[in-house]
């Protein structure tokens, strides 16, 4: 039987055991925190996001999901879009006739709106957007557009998106075109997206005239695209840092 | 790769065009122009502004706050119940709650166990910027935990909750499979670091068989992964718990030295086993003697070899990990990718995949993967022989602790086993005189100490 004061011992030895462990666990999750927050991401949540750039249209992004409907939706970049009256995202290749029927139509569930927007010197033009709850991702439109323009873009969807910690979709992708972003970024844009959003900016600043409200906007657009410009930057030297440590 | 692209793009553009006719023809101009750089450009409308499409932001970070509070909250509750209070009723409705709340109401991401790999990867990768909610979601247990016992398991842990639920009709498993089962959760555990220090994968929530269930939607493979294990949890108690859970092995460890560990009787054991079988989890641990004399040479005989065999265990398991860190790189997508692309190239393999045309559509030279996938298979290689080494460690500790034969005179929860549900107070005597539902312990069971004692003395 141990004694009380060999009890006492190993009471005390077994407290500074357990409070140098304390310690450890903390100061290792302080540290790991600390080292990793940088002035950019602030230790802010990170988001799944895919680069269309990266994007092949494969149509993962609508079976993998673990949500029945994909937390991704397609965009359409309007200052990437020609407007077209025959639009290869809109229509489906094989169509019957050149109208709005469902058979002719490439979104299987309808998603797309086709507005008239205005006729000039005999060419009719068309605003196309998409009606979000209809869609289901499946990036049908996105190859047909990528035809012409490819203004349209696949985006996760961040108020559907659970944010599992393993995205199925990122699994599934072919060309590992998912990223965790920081939860302020949100979206990755095409780099001509972004570059002609850029140029709209800052048209729209130019032409602002000191009219707030629209340098307001133009200033939203720029750093839009700045964050977009960062983002790129810093992914392509963390391919180059990891090339040279790899070999 | 562009020359097929475009080709593509042509016969495409062709096919319009003969359907298109004239406005068809004029796309096709256009479509191959688009490959030198030129689009059509947006018209210049008279009476119309160009929108402008934006995803929905994320939501604000309260949310994660709330979450980190929640769990501070809930683990302080399940301590306070297991161990003050002693109430089951208090730790059962709790572990009810957190199912509802960190479980189907939050979807289940992210959890402390899934937070092991995401502290792997940034421990090893610094590229990798953790926020600080999943290191407080991942460290909170383990202070807890440190200090009270298991508590996360017994009322926090969605998962944990779950099957609580469903341990209906435990039956005891056989003390070799127990113990042979119960090295899962180590190799898991070594299994999920690597591939998440690696980059390559977050198997813990690839193979998350209650996420599925929390979620109501999901990989049918997983949903029926997740209901068979449901469905066998009520018969054996907490299976994922016990033969899987890699968090839960972490837990198990530092709760051996924790604080204030529940007791299964509140005062003193009087021995009478009437909570022997109360526990669903064969975490309670009973009396027993050292060997007796004759035997106790043996005993050390056996101790000393299990010794000796430990490193010889580690040795052996870095060798056989050599060999296993090709099938290990197997699954990096980069790895996958060359392996095809030398495949279809040799003629071994039929057809292409969406990566491989991907691939060979961006006109990267096929060189540069191989390199890459030969990179990644290298650290593998190191990876396997850690994994190899830590897998030969974990059998060397368990026979090492099997063959430890320690006094023990009372019935005690096993601390790395128990997962603090509560189950077995109820069935203790003196906890009966504690709620002062009977007077005294005599008054349930008609024996006395001393006799049991003379009883045992005598079986010997």
């Amino acid at each position: 039987m141990p004694t009380e004061d060999q009890k006492d011992r190993r009471e005390f030895m077994a407290d500074a055991i357990r409070t140098s462990g304390v310690i450890a666990i903390a100061g290792g999750g302080g540290f790991l925190t600390g080292k990793r927050t940088t002035a950019e991401n602030d230790g802010e949540p990170m988001v799944w996001q895919l680069d269309p750039d990266k994007c092949t249209a494969c149509g993962n992004c609508a079976t993998y999901c673990v949500l029945d409907v994909s937390a991704v939706k397609c965009f359409n970049a309007f200052d990437m879009c020609g407007f077209c009256d025959i639009c290869t995202g809109y229509f489906e290749m094989d169509y019957e006739s050149l109208d709005t029927a469902a058979e002719n139509q490439a979104c299987p569930t309808g998603a797309i709106v086709r507005k008239f927007v205005e006729e000039k010197s005999g060419q009719r033009f068309y605003e196309y957007t998409i009606d979000e709850p209809l869609c289901i991702g499946c990036a049908k439109c996105v190859k047909g557009c990528a035809l012409m323009n490819g203004s349209m873009y696949l985006q996760v969807e961040h108020d559907r998106c659970l944010d599992c910690n393993e995205c199925a979709i990122a699994t599934a992708c072919p060309t590992e075109a998912f990223y965790r972003i920081p939860a302020s970024q949100a979206e990755i844009m095409k780099r001509r997206g972004a570059a002609v959003l850029n140029a709209r900016g800052n048209q729209m600043l130019r032409t602002a005239s000191g009219d707030q409200a629209k340098l307001d906007e133009a200033n939203q657009l720029l750093s839009r695209t700045a964050v977009q410009r960062d983002w790129r930057e810093q992914q392509a030297n963390q391919e180059n840092g990891g090339s040279t440590s790899d070999g | 790769m562009v020359k097929q692209g475009l080709r593509r793009t042509l016969k495409a553009s062709m096919r319009l065009s003969r359907l298109f006719g004239l406005a068809g023809l004029l796309i096709l101009a256009m479509s191959q122009l688009s490959h030198a750089s030129d689009v059509i450009p947006v018209p210049e409308f008279s009476d119309y502004e160009v929108p402008i499409s934006m995803p929905a932001p994320v939501e604000s970070p309260v949310w994660e706050w709330l979450n980190v509070v929640l769990l501070i909250g809930a683990l302080s509750l399940a301590s306070y119940f297991s161990i003050v209070t002693r109430s089951r009723r208090g730790l059962f409705t709790l572990a009810i709650a957190s199912l509802l709340w960190f479980g189907f109401a939050r979807s289940g991401c992210v959890c402390a166990i899934g937070a092991t790999q995401n502290v792997a990867l940034a421990m090893f990768d610094s590229s990798y910027a953790i926020p600080w909610t999943i290191v407080a979601i991942f460290i909170l247990p383990l202070i807890f935990t440190l200090f009270f016992g298991r508590t996360f398991c017994a009322a926090v842990c969605p998962l944990g909750a779950i099957q609580e639920v469903v341990a209906i009709r435990p039956v005891k498993v056989p003390s070799w499979l127990d113990h042979t089962l119960g090295l899962v959760p180590y190799i898991y555990l070594g299994l999920a670091v690597v591939y998440a220090a690696t980059g390559t994968a977050f198997i813990i929530c690839r193979y998350d068989p209650f996420v599925a269930m929390f979620r109501m939607s999901g990989n049918v493979n997983m949903l029926v992964f997740g209901g068979s294990l449901l469905l066998l949890g009520v018969f054996v108690g907490r299976p994922y718990c016990r033969y899987l859970c890699p968090y839960g092995a972490v837990l198990g460890v530092l709760s051996k030295g924790s604080k204030w560990h529940g007791r299964i009787a509140p005062e003193k054991c009087i021995q009478c086993h009437l909570c022997e079988n109360s526990c669903p989890y064969g975490a309670i641990a009973t009396p027993s003697s050292p060997p007796p004399k004759s035997e106790r040479a043996n005993a050390r005989r056996r101790l000393a070899k299990t010794l000796a065999l430990a490193p010889v265990l580690v040795i052996a398991g870095v060798l056989v990990g050599m060999t296993i860190g090709t099938p290990m790189a197997k699954l990096d997508p980069n790895v996958r990718l060359a392996e095809r692309i030398i495949q279809e190239d040799a003629g071994e393999v039929e057809g292409t995949t969406d990566a491989t045309d991907a691939f060979r559509n961006t006109g990267q030279p096929k060189s540069e993967l191989i390199d890459l996938a030969i990179g990644i298979r290298d650290r593998f290689g190191t990876m396997g022989m850690l994994f190899g080494g830590w897998v030969g460690f974990v059998i060397g500790i368990k026979l090492i602790s099997l063959s430890l034969q320690r006094k023990r005179v009372d019935y005690e929860p096993d601390r790395s086993r128990c997962v603090s549900c509560a189950r077995c107070y109820w069935y203790c005597p003196g906890e009966q005189v504690r709620l002062g539902l009977v007077g005294d312990v005599s008054d349930l069971v008609p024996l006395n100490v001393d006799a049991i004692e003379a009883e045992k003395a005598v079986s010997k």
